[in-house]
């Protein structure tokens, strides 16, 4: 089984996240990145098929060269090797021309199983990748995944939306995302930080992966982000007043806020 | 200064420490209750193997290592981080360094996954730092000791997952001297018995009890080490251990400050963030100065220890400034949060409770002092 993990180094959501003033694209400089902790479970997700089924872990990301860190901690979890794209050409890459990328990318690694995404970056919140990559490469695509089983040539997955839970059936190969429910991913263990130096990573340009320079980048996105306000800060709560019906009101509130 | 390496398993511990067990600590503390799942998880991602070879399934790692997750876990809780400095370096270093190959394929797997605790009995209730004074006894009796008498203050000596804990005993008199040695007393074992749960000023979720031995038989074969180098053998072992409790006061330091960092930028006085103060900002630069001073002397002594130069008068040094510090820090936070430094729900109201053992467990300031003074020759 081999599987391909996407990942993505975002800001920390614990730290302080802006947007570059001169083109509202992510300011990666100023900010603390962490590995997604989406993708974390992801990679956790792609470890666990390969200890109960065997297999190889590739992990797969697009971003600069910091991105690296994010790779390590990856490998250090236990992903067998990785492949990098890295280069100043994809600065303000779309979610459509991201996709394409990474598909090429993929296409680059021979016989892929299982493709495992993340449901959505908390960076970008696109939440569209690992669907528009499975488009790009023709093959199913079941995303949002709280459950996934893998059973000879079928993987199974139960996709949660806000109104039901379905049972999703695909042969192989498929690509799948995965919610935060699915697992609880693993930290590095010191023998998988010092088992991670020695690990492969590729580091590809675009021109070594085989992409245009045309085909990436803020220049040729198919979408931009042309204007940008931060959010106002949080009002002071609702207060309720309990005249004998607090309980009630509460129930209210909350469903109003479609909390419950 | 660190290694990739080590950078890494700082930053996996720091994470670790944050997401898993601050949000669960004050009410485990407030409970007494020991963290048995965190152990798990702590297990689970090798720590408890950290300094041990991969062929007893540790880590590979080092020493260094276990000091760096030690004071990433005690800047958020010194509880856990003692739980995980006993069972490695009192409970299964001692059998690393001088059991047989048998008795190490037996013990220290079990250890290393943290599925097992270890413990050392060394203290008595009449005698802390006059070691010598050891009374507890085990007498050659065909092929078994006979162990008798009683231990004192034995950390994770009684959890549900206690495996063994190693004893020192007086076994004979040799040379007109008591001849002290060490044997290993699996948990649960006839004869032997452990006290409830002390109730400590701090440290309230990690498990210390009493040990009792009542005509207590193990096979002759539980005697670690050498038959009557019981002294040397756990003088060397409190050498070591000495650098890893500077890095969990170096931890307590360090989590003192990262608190008052915090709260002065949010708690107001007068009109302003009680951080615009001087009274507050030179507080915090002492805090920084202390717990930056004593990290350098903890790397310091772990760096001559795994070079394999002699340490002893530096680890001194290093637990003796890093339990100052993490005292006069405990102290000093407690005043920035003044009335809630009070209240046991605050992180600092628990470091000042978990900073005063630090100048009392495995071996005193003053035992430091008379070590560091003999080193220069002087008494």
């Amino acid at each position: 089984m081999n599987i391909v993990v996407l990942i993505k180094q975002v800001p920390d959501t614990w730290s302080a996240r802006t947007l570059a003033d001169s083109d509202h694209t992510l300011d990666r400089a100023s900010a603390d990145v962490v590995l997604d902790e989406i993708n974390e479970r992801a990679v956790e997700e792609a470890l666990k098929i390969k200890e109960a089924d065997g297999g190889e872990v590739t992990v797969v990301t697009m971003g600069p060269q910091r991105a690296a860190d994010a790779v390590r901690k990856a490998l250090s979890m236990g992903a067998d090797k990785a492949v990098h794209l890295s280069d100043e050409g994809l600065h303000g890459s779309c979610a459509v021309q991201t996709a394409k990328a990474l598909a090429t990318v993929i296409g680059t690694l021979g016989d892929v199983d299982l493709i495992i995404a993340g449901n959505e970056a908390t960076d970008g919140t696109v939440g569209a990748i690992a669907a528009m990559v499975a488009d790009v490469l023709g093959l199913p695509d079941l995303t949002h995944a709280r459950k996934v089983t893998v059973e000879g040539r079928t993987v199974t997955v139960e996709r949660e939306t806000d109104d039901a839970i379905t049972v999703l059936r695909a042969d192989l190969p498929a690509v799948i995302s995965v919610n935060e429910k699915i697992n609880e991913p693993r930290y590095p263990s010191f023998k998988g930080i010092m088992a991670a130096k020695k690990k492969p990573v590729a580091t590809l340009s675009l021109a070594d992966a085989g992409i245009e320079r045309i085909a990436v980048g803020l220049a040729t996105a198919t979408s931009t982000v042309i204007e940008s306000t931060p959010r106002p800060p949080r009002l002071a709560g609702q207060v309720v007043t309990d005249e004998g019906d607090g309980a009630a009101k509460l129930a209210e509130y909350l469903i109003g806020q479609k909390l419950i | 200064m660190l290694s990739e390496e080590h950078a890494a398993l700082r930053a996996t511990v720091e994470e670790f420490a944050r997401k898993e067990v601050a949000p669960v600590i004050a009410d485990l503390y407030e409970h007494d209750t020991f963290p048995y799942a965190l152990v798990a998880k702590m297990g689970a991602m090798g720590l408890f193997g950290l300094p041990f070879p991969e062929e007893y399934g540790g880590m590979g790692g080092d020493y260094f290592a276990l000091c760096l997750a030690l004071e990433e876990l005690a800047r958020v809780d010194s509880s856990v981080a003692i739980t995980l400095e006993d069972s490695v370096s009192l409970g299964a270093m001692p059998i690393f360094r001088y059991g047989t190959g048998e008795q190490k394929q037996r013990w220290l797997p079990e250890l290393c996954t943290g599925q097992r605790l270890g413990a050392f009995g060394l203290t008595e209730p009449g005698g802390g730092s006059d070691a010598g004074a050891t009374r507890t006894t085990a007498r050659c009796e065909g092929d078994e000791w006979v162990i008798n008498g009683s231990k004192a203050f034995i950390t994770n000596s009684g959890t549900d997952v206690t495996s063994v804990v190693t004893v020192t005993a007086i076994t004979g008199v040799s040379g007109g001297r008591k001849e002290i040695s060490t044997i290993m007393v699996p948990a649960g074992h006839p004869g032997f018995t452990v006290s409830a749960n002390y109730s400590k000023v701090g440290w309230r979720c990690s498990d210390t009890r009493g040990l009792f031995f009542d005509d207590c038989r193990v096979p002759l074969s539980n005697l670690l080490g050498e038959r009557g180098r019981g002294y040397a053998q756990f003088l060397a072992i409190l050498d070591e251990g000495r650098i890893a409790i500077a890095a969990l006061g170096v931890g307590l330091a360090q989590g003192c400050i990262d608190e008052c960092v915090s709260y002065a930028q949010q708690r107001h006085a007068f009109g302003h963030a009680i951080g615009s103060y001087q009274a507050i900002q030179f507080k915090i630069a002492d805090m920084e100065t202390r717990a930056h001073a004593a990290r350098l002397t903890y790397y310091h002594a772990a760096e001559r220890m795994l070079r394999g130069e002699p340490f002893k008068k530096e680890a001194a040094i290093a637990k003796l400034v890093s339990s100052n510090a993490a005292m006069d820090n405990a102290r000093d936070a407690t005043q920035v949060f003044g009335g809630y430094g009070f209240m046991n729900e605050y992180p600092v109201a628990r470091f000042y409770r978990d900073a005063k053992v630090l100048e009392i467990g495995e071996g005193t300031s003053e035992v430091q002092r008379i070590l560091i003074a003999r080193h220069l020759g002087v008494g």
